[in-house]
């Protein structure tokens, strides 16, 4: 078995998970009973200045059978009072001891405010501190949430001013809504914080409703932009996570990051903490199931950790960080083409359609006779399952024409139906970078490139 | 027509009739999700299946993007007579059979999700086609079945000026007469009927095509002439007593238009193995049969109805008597008792290249019944003689072009099917392409 435990910051925890600061912590009711079920920690919902909420908060985006792939909410900082947060804060700590209580704050942008809630959290003797950078909407309007995250000289002043007073680790949460993230990170790490976590939501309208023309969710006939969270946005947050541990000032100064960003599954999880997370937060996934998914996200890490021989979270920590790469590091002598397992194809033409179409032309129909024949080509008159069936052509990839792209890969409804099968290398590996550097007038100009593909038999199809 | 085809679909049978359409209409959910599993299979197999060759890929996704209308109309597009074939074709055997999510899971809800839109586009009554400019051209269409309705529409839609006749009071053919109630209710016939009659097509019903109007009119009156007059009467087994066997479309039939007066025995026996004889020995069980037993000379390998209907039909609690031919009907002053029949042995192949079944001697066995019913296939269509037609096994012999050999007489739908086996979906489709065979000739006959 696997050991889930991890510290992070000094601060900690049974298991890599926490509740994020959202609706799911917003009382100690709630935290007690995800506590109960196994959640390693939780980050209270943001406290602050006064705040009043409205109906509708909350928008989804569905696709397919699939509901809420991503939550869009407009939702504020914690509408409960003060003393009612950091009164059950406490409790909860102390019925507790063994989880990581962390407590998310947002006050306006003055330093007295700032000493103050910070004191007054510490004196509940919660395990750390977030603040709330990040929020996109309603507070960002106040000065507060992702209108500091966005200004990396707030981001720092604000953080010292809370450093100056901060007995316990202070983690700074980043806004996604930003050109580039490690500026924000970089002015945590001047400042002295002790973690950065990423990301916030982003900002979103899901959509107008076209019975009523109006924006969904409406809002007594308004709507705006809200944060947007859930398994869509998955991508964007890894690639935020990513781009802090390439970042030499962010990295170097170890601070841990806690990820999160539409993690769902175990399988997120692990992804999260290969590229470099040290805790994992949860929302959406809670909001769309309920406390009881934490069962399978540790069982389920634990027994692929078991499998790959990591005995700890360390082990797995940024792993694959140092696989990702800008595209001038890229080996251009990189061959890899399409192959179409002709037993597991269900022959849905799929992969042909998109090729044709969208691609790179590669795809042939090929009847049973070995002939490449245009689709539809069937008679009219001719009908029926046996018939359908057994004259259907089958898709054959073209290898020569084939460019690799990957996109029947991606398309294929069966698992394992097509792969991607890397070719030897038959040329000398080199990079974008490399080539600039070596024969500049190659990736300049055009007369150059033809020459340098004829030399190097580079076909472009 | 009597009926009116504004009654609501499904409404006129009270619920413990038992012959209420059997599936239940998707509900809007159902509909959404099913239609979201499709894959969206280019040049897919399901509309090669499809003898109409819906673009059924197109279809589906428009139910999943809530666009009904244009769902509805993609249907129409390549079969006038949808409703009815979402409801009656053997899916296992065509679209459904072909999904390629058949082999590991299972295949989309395709007629179902046909009958949603379909419905939508009835219960909406929308209207989807305008008849092109009129080309002052004339056809007769003979026989109101599927074939002479999808004939008659894409005609009407090109413009031509198209009179259906037909000899029963009411159009619509075996799917008014002859579909049961389970699998088609009749107002969902005559709404097809009302809205190929928006199109402009004359229905005149009660008219034989020989007497009223004659051979001689027909050719006079109509430019062209489409023959879809479907197959004659169940023909005689030439057994005693066999006056008192009720014929299988006949309790069909009455089982549709007035179920209230269709009397059904306790002890049924029905002979044949068809689609027709699944049909008559599930309406017995449903409308109150103790017993019901269908026998058939062969055995069930040799039985024309579908692998899905065998299934169901035993589910229905009907017996089978495999390799038993009926020789005659033991029965009191008319009043059934019994049917004797003589067990059967498969020999050699006959024409048909089935094995042909033999009797066994001194094997007769009586089988107790109160009521029996034979739905043991229809004969030929004698019009074939009236009108002077070349015909093949009996059967109207048509070219490519589904002409006949008297120019400018075309025919389609069971007269025709010489080879293959009859389904409303192939009749709907010989309409559609010997309308445009017709055209192409009124065309160009200018």
């Amino acid at each position: 078995m696997a050991d889930l435990s991890i510290t992070f910051a000094g601060i900690r925890s049974p298991n890599p998970f926490w509740l994020a600061s959202a609706p799911p912590t917003n009382s100690g009711a709630q935290v007690h009973r995800a506590f109960e079920a196994g959640w390693g920690g939780a980050v209270w919902k943001t406290i602050g200045a006064p705040v009043l909420n409205v109906s509708n908060r909350y928008g989804a985006w569905s696709y397919g059978n699939q509901k809420m792939l991503a939550i869009n909410n407009v939702e504020l900082i914690s509408d409960r009072p003060i003393q009612t947060n950091l009164r059950e804060i406490a409790e909860v700590k102390r019925a507790w001891p063994d989880r990581a209580v962390i407590v998310s704050a947002m006050v306006e942008s003055k330093p007295e405010a700032w000493r103050d809630i910070i004191k007054r959290i510490q004196d509940t003797g919660a395990d750390g501190i977030e603040l709330n950078y990040g929020c996109p909407h309603g507070m960002s309007e106040r000065g507060m949430g992702s209108a500091v995250g966005q200004v990396p000289e707030y981001c720092e002043q604000i953080t010292g001013w809370v450093m100056e007073v901060a007995k316990i680790p202070v983690i700074v949460k980043l806004t996604p809504n930003i050109s580039d993230i490690v500026m924000p990170a970089r002015a945590a790490v001047a400042a002295g914080a002790n973690a950065l976590s990423l990301i916030n939501t982003i900002n979103s309208i899901i959509g107008v409703d076209l019975d009523t023309l109006e924006i969904t969710p409406n809002i007594a006939g308004r709507g705006g932009h809200g944060g947007y969270a859930g398994p869509a946005v998955k991508p964007i947050a890894l690639n935020m996570l990513a781009a802090l541990g390439r970042d030499s000032i962010v990295s170097g100064s170890g601070l841990p990051i806690s990820g999160m960003g539409g993690i769902t599954t175990w399988r997120d999880a692990a992804e999260f903490l290969l590229l470099g997370a040290r805790s994992l937060q949860v929302c959406t996934a809670v909001m769309h199931y309920g406390f009881r998914i934490i069962e399978d996200l540790c069982d389920g890490l634990s027994n692929w950790m078991d499998e790959k021989g990591f005995a700890t979270i360390s082990d797995v920590v940024a792993r694959s960080l140092h696989r990702v790469s800008d595209f001038k590091d890229f080996d251009l002598s990189f061959r890899a083409v399409a192959r179409i397992d002709q037993n597991k194809c269900i022959r849905c033409d799929l992969c042909y359609v998109a090729c044709n179409d969208t691609a790179h032309q590669c795809i042939d129909l090929v009847d049973k006779n070995g002939k490449v024949i245009p689709p539809s080509s069937y008679d009219q008159r001719s009908n029926g399952k046996a018939e359908a069936v057994t004259t259907r052509p089958s898709v054959v990839v073209r290898e020569l024409d084939c460019v690799g792209c990957r996109l029947c890969y991606n398309i294929c409804p069966v698992e394992h139906c097509i792969q991607m099968v890397e070719l030897p290398n038959a040329k000398p590996s080199i990079t974008w970078d490399q080539l600039s550097k070596q024969q500049a007038e190659v990736t300049e100009d055009w007369q150059q490139m033809e020459q340098y593909r004829r030399k190097m038999g580079i076909r472009i199809h | 027509m009597n009926i009116s085809p504004e009654v609501p679909l499904n409404d006129t049978l009270s619920p413990s009739s038992g012959l209420r359409e059997l599936l239940p209409p998707l509900t809007e959910h159902e509909a959404v999700t099913e239609s979201a599993r499709c894959l969206m299979c280019y040049d897919a197999p399901c509309t090669h299946a499809c003898p109409t060759h819906i673009d059924i890929p197109k279809f589906i996704k428009k139910i999943h993007t809530g666009n009904l209308r244009g769902s509805a109309r993609t249907i129409f597009e390549s079969n006038l007579l949808g409703s009815t074939c979402s409801r009656v074709c053997p899916v296992q055997e065509l679209c459904e059979g072909a999904c390629v999510l058949g082999s590991e899971h299972k295949p989309i809800a395709i007629g179902r999700l046909q009958r949603h839109a379909m419905d939508h586009a009835y219960s909406k009554k929308l209207e989807f086609f305008r008849p092109a400019a009129s080309t002052a051209k004339t056809v007769a269409v003979v026989g109101a079945g599927p074939a002479g309705l999808s004939c008659a529409g894409e005609l009407a839609k090109l413009g031509h000026s198209v009179t259906l006749f037909e000899r029963r009071d009411l159009a619509g053919g075996l799917s008014t007469y002859g579909i049961i109630s389970l699998r088609e209710p009749v107002e969902v016939a005559l709404m097809e009927v009302a809205m190929i009659q928006k199109l402009g097509v004359r229905v005149e019903t009660g008219r034989d095509v020989g007497t009223d109007p004659t051979v001689t009119e027909l050719h006079e009156q109509f430019d062209c002439v489409f023959l879809s007059v479907g197959l004659g009467h169940t023909p005689q087994l030439g057994i005693a007593g066999e006056e008192y066997i009720i014929d299988g479309l006949q309790y069909i039939e009455g089982s549709k238009l007035l179920p209230s007066r269709l009397r059904v025995g306790r002890n049924v026996i029905v002979i044949g193995a068809g689609n027709t004889a699944i049909d008559c020995a599930t309406i017995a069980r449903r409308l109150g049969a103790e017993r019901v037993t269908m026998i058939y000379r062969r055995t069930e390998n040799e039985m024309t109805a579908y692998p899905h209907e065998y299934d169901f039909v035993k589910r229905e609690g009907v017996a089978f008597w495999f390799l038993a031919q009926p020789v005659k009907v033991h029965h009191d002053n008319g009043s059934v008792k019994a049917l004797e029949c003589v067990r059967m042995a498969l020999g050699e192949p006959d024409a048909s290249g089935r094995p042909a079944p033999q009797p066994l001697p001194d094997s007769n066995m009586l089988l107790p019944a109160d009521q029996i019913v034979k739905a043991i296939g229809q004969h030929k269509p004698s019009i074939a003689q009236l009108l002077n037609l070349r015909t093949e096994k009996g059967f109207i012999e048509v070219n490519d072009r589904f002409e006949t050999s008297s120019p400018g007489v075309f025919a389609g739908g069971d007269c025709i099917r010489a080879r293959g086996s009859a389904s409303t979906v192939m009749a709907v489709q010989d309409g559609k392409l010997a309308a445009r065979s017709i055209h192409q000739r009124l065309v160009n006959h200018g």
